[in-house]
């Protein structure tokens, strides 16, 4: 039997750059298909071309069921039942849910909508995947899980044979990934071809029957995903080999920079007590909602813990905002960091002086223009941060280059502290790495590191000590050395 | 009961209602002459202009888009349909008629420049207002007509009953205030393209990825708002028995406020029929009962105001606890399940 999708030769040039260069790749029905690959790989621009969005330089051919097909328009790969659902949902917030999944019966004769026929298509979809929501609710009243189940409903409404699912698991919590890639196991059984693309590898491999990994437009291979893991993709992915070693690093000597004792808010956590030494980065991780970033924002002053004491150099202090803790020499890089960590629209240069402008000013409280510049180059050159202008607007720079533009920002203040809330979300294997070379050389040069994140070998090859937590309590503690990726995830998931 | 009352509490219409309800309570307490079929009369009828416009203009925010330039549309139309009425001499139907597609042909206009050139619309229906309004004065140098065709003083009235000395029934402005509100209802409930309308002012990317023809519906939902326009500027005509080009241009902030106090979220995909009816007629009732009392004419724009500004923050504050209480709840389920 033909395979669902059978690509060949494909490219695809934009003006002079080639985003694609004769990539072959088939889909079988039934199949979970893995396609991986950093930020500028070609991944996406492969989806647009078998979604139709745009046509492929000629010479490659599309063969969909064993059938040539010449020009794929967006129209003809939905006929087909190619069905996207990228990474934003594409749902509508303002509508039901019965309404989201059953859209499509808003096109074409008879104009008018039959409200009973519409309830009853998205009952079906529902029933097909086993899963029950009200259909009455607004989406946008949803949590991001069941959003993305009312997406998926809606592709199957569309009869969908093939369903591409771009980073799907990039905002779920691990029990809302479990359940996601039960689905897909069931909607494999039922002979649907499922296309994750994705850049958090150990999840996806669980369910994944193949993977096809893109490097440079070009295709690295496809393999069985037995005999990959994600250690072997990342290096498929970035032709580089990464190996961190765990060696121990005695750190108890130093003095401790930050002391906290006995930290309780209630709902977010309690009886929270550490010490971080200086040139010391603790790894603190746990599941969403364990309260790892709420405590991270009460050590930043925005919220402020019922109990316990933060000391700083020995000194009991108290937040009440995040201005105190700023001027206590403290610092926090952002998980969201799009809309809590940067003014995407304004330059980069203005996003990295912003938090010392008062130290800049001079006369009349105005900042000169060349004391501003020589620090913005010094950052942007210290960080290597990749700009052609330091005057365009950070929006313009990848995921890996604008975290350097908040780390400098904050490292333009001299912190004593550094929180750094998931600091490679959302960046690829080759700039993470450039991140964490960053955070040791602070770390080496003094200051005191809190690496929150959810990703395990993140704070277990980067960190001189790990906290887990657990419901809002530390549960254990881990030093790197002593432990693996395994241990440490049934820590986080005892 | 109590189940009933939290379901209701978290919508904008029951809201609106118990503050209209209060209103109307309060005005029939205070003023003998405000709860008598003459008053409703003339609250339908003088009031059938801005409300019939709320008709239109609740589209154009749903598909999350602003016109404010309907007002010099139904200027242009006003005196265009009325001039060519008087020399060519044509019945109501067919004045109403070419009002609406003269205004359609004008609304449709911005739908070209916000789609097409991707211009924000209130920026597209300032320049229209200024550009439409101006030509008119231009060319007619402010002055009014003064001849309308017969009927207009005949009136148009149907079921028609005696009350005292005064003849009441429905009359043509109140016959097109209720046709445009239910042809608007029918249109974004009934109608594929009132629920597309809906999902693309509630996002419009996923509405173009889905393969909605956005150009079309923007041009309908313009179009629409010009041929309300239209049907509106006869009605208006009508009553006053003249047309002069200066008197409705100023009153599109009035329809605006009364459609967002109504619920319709700038924001583009939230309103409803229900809300810009009861929108509406709160503004209108305040203002009517304000006369009625004798408050002096120039405090009247000042207590508008700051209803529309109560009412909207009320709302909005409602809008919040309710995504809060969402917010707690999730991060229950959240925690729910990692234990």
């Amino acid at each position: 039997m033909a395979a669902f999708l059978d690509l060949s030769g494909i490219s695809k040039r934009f003006g002079g750059v080639t985003a694609l260069s004769n990539v072959d790749m088939t889909l079988e029905a039934g199949e979970v298909h893995c396609l991986v690959g950093e930020n500028g790989s070609g991944k996406s621009t492969l989806i647009k071309i078998i979604s139709g969005v745009q046509p492929p330089e000629a010479g490659g051919h599309i063969l969909i069921e064993g059938r040539e097909v010449t020009r794929l328009t967006p129209q003809e790969s939905t006929r087909a039942g190619i069905q996207v659902i990228y990474q934003d949902l594409s749902l509508f917030p303002n509508l039901t849910v019965a309404e989201n999944i059953a859209i499509n019966g808003h096109f074409g004769a008879p104009h008018m909508v039959r409200w009973s026929a519409l309830r009853r298509s998205a009952e079906q979809a529902l029933a097909k995947i086993g899963v029950t929501l009200d259909l009455n609710a607004v989406v946008g009243s949803l949590t991001i899980a069941n959003r993305q189940l009312v997406a998926i409903c809606r592709a199957l409404t569309a009869d969908a044979k093939l369903l591409i699912m771009d980073e799907p698991t990039a905002s779920l919590t691990r029990t809302e990934v479990n359940s996601l890639l039960n689905l897909v196991r069931a909607l494999k059984a039922k002979g649907i071809c499922i296309v994750f693309v994705s850049h958090r590898l150990d999840e996806v491999l669980e369910v994944a029957d193949r993977v096809t990994v893109l490097r440079d437009g070009k295709k690295v291979g496809t393999y069985p995903a037995s005999e990959v893991n994600d250690k072997k993709l990342a290096v498929l992915m970035t032709g580089k080999q990464f190996t961190y070693d765990l060696k121990e690093i005695d750190l108890s000597t130093r003095p401790v920079v930050l002391s906290v004792k006995d930290l309780t808010r209630q709902g977010e956590y309690e009886n929270i007590a550490f010490d971080l030494r200086e040139g010391e980065i603790l790894g603190l991780t746990g599941l969403l909602g364990s309260g790892r970033t709420e405590l991270a924002m009460s050590l930043f002053g925005m919220t402020r813990p019922e109990r316990g004491e933060i000391q700083l150099l020995g000194k009991a202090i108290t937040l009440r905002s995040n201005q105190d803790a700023i001027n206590a020499g403290i610092a926090y890089v952002s998980e969201d960091r799009l809309t809590m960590g940067l003014v995407l629209g304004q330059p980069i240069s203005n996003n990295t002086v912003v938090t010392v402008l008062q130290q800049l000013a001079g006369r009349f409280n105005l900042v000169p223009d060349a004391t501003r510049q020589s620090t913005v180059d010094r950052w942007v050159k210290d960080l290597s941060i990749k700009v052609s202008n330091t005057e365009n607007a950070v929006r313009t720079l990848s995921g890996g280059n604008q975290q350097r533009v908040v780390l400098a920002k904050w490292l333009a203040r001299k912190p004593r502290v550094l929180i750094l809330d998931s600091p490679t979300v959302g960046v690829d294997i080759l700039a993470k790495d450039g991140i964490y070379e960053i955070v040791k050389r602070l770390a080496a040069e003094g200051v005191a590191i809190l690496m929150i994140s959810d990703e395990i070998p993140e704070v277990l090859y980067h960190s001189h000590r790990i906290l887990v937590m657990r419901e809002g309590r530390i549960t254990s503690g881990h030093r790197p050395h002593e432990t693996d990726e395994h241990r440490l995830m049934a820590a986080v998931n005892a | 009961m109590l189940e009933l009352f939290n379901r209701l509490r978290s919508k904008n219409e029951f809201w609106l209602a118990v503050v209209l309800l209060a209103l109307v309570v309060f005005f029939s307490l205070t003023a003998p002459s405000f709860f008598t079929i003459g008053n409703l009369n003339d609250l339908l009828t003088q009031n059938a202009f801005t409300g019939i416009l709320c008709a239109g203009l609740i589209v154009v925010l749903i598909a999350g888009g602003i016109d404010i330039s309907f007002t010099a549309t139904a200027s242009v139309v006003q005196y265009a349909a009325v001039t060519l009425a008087n020399m060519y001499g044509m019945n109501w139907i067919i004045l109403l008629l070419l009002a609406g597609a003269l205004g359609a042909l004008l609304g449709a206009i911005n739908a070209i420049f916000v789609v097409k050139f991707k211009m924000h619309s209130i920026i597209v229906s300032i320049a229209t207002l200024n550009i439409f309004y101006g030509l008119l004065i231009f060319i007619t140098s402010g002055d009014y007509i003064t001849t309308v065709p017969d009927y207009f003083y005949d009136g148009i009235n149907w079921f028609e009953f005696q009350v005292g000395r005064r003849t009441y029934g429905i009359n043509l402005q109140m016959a097109l205030l209720f046709g445009s509100f239910i042809l608007t209802a029918f249109i974004l409930k009934a109608t594929n393209v009132g629920r597309q309308i809906y999902a693309m002012g509630g996002n419009p990317d996923a509405a173009q990825r889905l393969g909605f023809s956005i150009f079309g519906l923007n041009l309908f939902v313009y179009a629409y708002m010009g041929f309300i326009a239209g049907i509106a500027s006869i009605a208006h005509a009508q009553l006053q028995l003249n047309v002069t080009p200066t008197v409705l241009v100023g009153r599109e902030l009035t329809v605006l406020a009364a459609v967002v106090l109504g619920g319709a979220s700038l924001m583009g995909g939230v309103g409803t029929v229900l809300g810009t009816i009861l929108g509406v007629s709160l503004l209108c009732v305040l203002q009517n009962g304000l006369v009625i009392l004798g408050l002096p004419a120039r405090w009247e724009g000042a207590v508008s105001g700051l209803v529309i500004l109560i009412a909207v923050s009320a709302s909005a504050l409602e809008a919040s606890r309710q995504a809060n209480m969402r917010r707690a709840a999730r991060k229950g389920q959240e925690t729910g399940v990692a234990a």
